[in-house]
């Protein structure tokens, strides 16, 4: 379960991520984009899925990865992302509820890059009862 | 690029063409090694299976990353992307040897202060699997 007391804090994550022109490469291979100059929308879901699993399983939270389903997921994109950059993560758990044994947390990640905000991604993480 | 049709007439309530993308074992593969989601119920049959599911299913946000790029190929570019949101309701189901459809399609919804809202539809087998899908591009 979730510690409830931990909704509504801002967690920084353990690292800047610097983004690698192969690692936009294989994402745009994947949906057939041939501009890779530029990361697709989605693309920065692989940092934040990890940043949310490392900081939500941390002992002190205790959300568990392992029956994790994802709800839903939105994007808030202020500046492209592109090979080089190195971007700041911070997860915000925004909000915690238990529906019929499913818990039910959503949480915003917000990418930064030199103090400013890049990407704001909200992701709704359902842990199956 | 997907062909919009030659008219490039954009105004609320058009309905913009339909594209249908193709998922299979090994797109599914080559999202997990591109987005580090190495989950065995979008790979493995059998653990799928064990867990209660029909069969391997496509990870929701392949689905969601297929339909930005119909998003970004409208907007001209994956730079005019400014939101992005989706429901998962229901999983993209992908048997062993199979091509399975991802049709998707998208209307006008609003055009103001140099946006385009567009609300998208993903369906698969006949399936609506994302809801609420929308996206906000520069005009």
């Amino acid at each position: 379960m979730l510690n409830p007391d931990s909704v509504g804090s801002t967690f920084a994550g353990t690292d800047s991520i610097t983004v690698s022109q192969s690692e936009i490469d294989a994402f745009c291979a994947v949906v057939g984009e041939t501009d890779t100059t530029i990361a697709p929308p989605t693309f920065t879901i692989r940092i934040t899925l990890t940043q949310f699993e490392e900081i939500l399983t941390r002992p002190e939270i205790g959300l568990d990865w392992s029956r994790l389903v994802h709800g839903d997921q939105k994007f808030e994109i202020f500046s492209p992302v592109k090979a080089g950059d190195q971007l700041a993560c911070a997860a915000t758990i925004e909000s915690y509820r238990v529906a019929a044994g499913n818990e039910i947390v959503s949480v915003r990640s917000d990418l930064s890059r030199d103090g400013k905000l890049v990407i704001s991604a909200w992701s709704t993480l359902v842990v199956r009862a | 690029m997907v062909d919009f049709g030659g008219t490039g007439m954009n105004e609320v309530g058009t309905n913009l063409e339909e594209k249908v993308f193709y998922l299979n074992r090994a797109l599914l593969k080559q999202y997990a090694d591109a987005s580090g989601d190495q989950n065995p119920i979008h790979q493995n049959e059998e653990f799928a299976k064990s867990v209660g599911l029909p069969n391997v299913i496509a990870h929701g946000m392949l689905t969601m990353a297929l339909v930005g790029k119909y998003v970004s190929d409208f907007a001209h570019g994956s730079a005019n992307v400014l939101e992005y949101s989706a429901r998962f309701i229901k999983p993209v189901i992908v048997p062993e040897g199979e091509d399975v459809d991802l049709t998707v399609s998208a209307s006008i919804t609003g055009i103001s202060d140099g946006k385009i809202s567009l609300t998208l539809s993903a369906t698969s087998a006949g399936v609506k699997v994302l809801g609420m899908a929308k996206a906000v591009i520069r005009q």
